[in-house]
């Protein structure tokens, strides 16, 4: 199991040190995310801002979509792929190693997005930035599995959002759900079950989307 | 080694493998050739395990992780240095005493210098010395080259000759070219496609 995380770890490390180098993700993120927020801000009128609440988890799901567009861009422009299929590793720590280096992505995005949108609409509550957190979770396990099916595709670029915005919703309404509700601990539980159930599938048939 | 029978392999409605048949034993050296579009690239990553045969009989008798492959691309990250590219592997690979031997390969193709230089300033030569490091670094018992001489200069070309010459005496190696006069000396099996 420790061989496992170390192999993870491995990849994960040489995705942050990609984007390190390269810088092409995460400004990207942030200025899409900081963005959407403005233009949520311009968009609502002062009778609907209590509709700010779904537009955050609106503005995260197709933040993520940025960086998981991108997951697996590296190993298909050179081939990679082939490489990593071919090393004794479980074929699952590619997609784990994957996960935790899009959460850190995200994570460093919400970061930023998550002030802007207490600024602009009042006020974020823990509950939210549980919310937010567990979403993470949900959110780069399905969306790392779709992503390395999609970029097998010819139509990569329309695949991945038709099949994961789908898979989405029930992050969107559990997030929802935990930033309104006046008690967010079933919506947390929700978000924590989905988190559960999705790592576990896309965990067990990752092996199969990669190889033929 | 391997074994296969009656090997096909379809793309859609195209047939790139018709009825392969190979059996190369341990030690043997295998040279595939073929012109471009022959299927010999194919026929390299089916016994890869990379794709599956459409039909037919494949046993490869060595484990995953004991195979070296050596693809029409280089297989590193351009965005890393060679050796961050090599670290990367020879974690995943387990292997031993990884950092002398990521020195010692990088020390033999010619490319300790420029170790810290990320691999996209690279020649493609260079790249496929990087390669060949790859595909080298945990001693693989099984090496699937395709096109190794691919790109190589006549110093890279000499280097190869010689690194394939000690790798024939204990390792099995199948290598796919178009200029199979280049190793012939060592070939011991020949299929041919095209």
């Amino acid at each position: 199991m420790s061989g496992y995380i170390r192999d993870a770890a491995a990849l994960a490390r040489k995705d942050l040190l990609l984007e390190l180098r390269g810088k092409e993700l995460l400004p990207a993120m942030a200025l899409f995310v900081l963005a959407m927020l403005v233009a949520f801000r311009f968009a609502l009128t002062s009778e609907q801002e209590a509709a700010s609440q779904g537009l955050l988890w609106v503005a995260i799901v197709f933040t993520a979509l940025l960086a998981l567009g991108r997951a697996f861009v590296p190993e298909r422009e050179q081939g990679i792929l082939d490489a990593l299929v071919l090393a004794p590793c479980d074929r699952s720590a590619i997609w784990l190693g994957k996960v935790l280096a899009t959460m850190a992505f995200l994570l460093v995005v919400e970061a930023v997005a998550l002030p802007a949108f207490g600024l602009f609409f009042g006020g974020v509550s823990w509950a939210t930035v549980a919310a937010v957190v567990l979403a993470n979770v949900g959110i780069c396990a399905v969306g790392t599995l779709l992503a390395a099916m999609a970029v097998a595709g010819r139509a990569r670029e329309v695949l991945l959002p038709l099949l994961f915005l789908p898979l989405a919703i029930p992050v969107v309404v559990g997030g929802v759900g935990a930033t309104v509700a006046d008690d967010p601990a079933r919506y947390l539980a929700f978000l924590g079950l989905y988190d559960g159930v999705f790592a576990i599938l896309a965990w067990a048939t990752f092996e199969y989307v990669v190889v033929e | 080694m391997i074994r296969a029978r009656g090997l096909e392999k379809r793309y859609g409605g195209k047939r790139v493998l018709r009825d392969v048949d190979l059996d190369v034993d341990r030690g043997d050296v295998a040279v595939v050739t073929g012109p471009n579009g022959s299927g010999k690239t194919t026929l390299l990553r089916v016994v890869a395990g990379l794709l599956a045969p459409t039909r037919g009989e494949l046993e490869v008798r060595v484990e995953r992780g004991r195979l070296g492959f050596l693809a029409h691309e280089p297989l590193v990250y351009r965005e890393l240095t060679a050796v961050e590219n090599l670290d990367l592997f020879g974690r995943l690979y387990r292997v031993p005493e990884r950092r002398e031997r990521i020195g010692m390969l990088l020390e033999r193709f010619g490319l300790w210098d420029v170790r810290g230089e990320r691999v996209g300033a690279y020649s493609r030569g260079m790249q496929q010395r990087l390669a060949l490091c790859r595909t080298l670094l945990h001693e693989p018992e099984l090496l699937l080259l395709d096109e190794p001489y691919n790109a190589l200069d006549a110093e890279g070309a000499e280097l190869l000759d010689r690194e394939l010459r000690e790798l024939a005496a204990s390792r099995t190696l199948v290598v796919a070219t178009h200029d199979p006069d280049r190793i012939s000396s060592l070939a011991t099996t020949r299929v041919a496609f095209g």
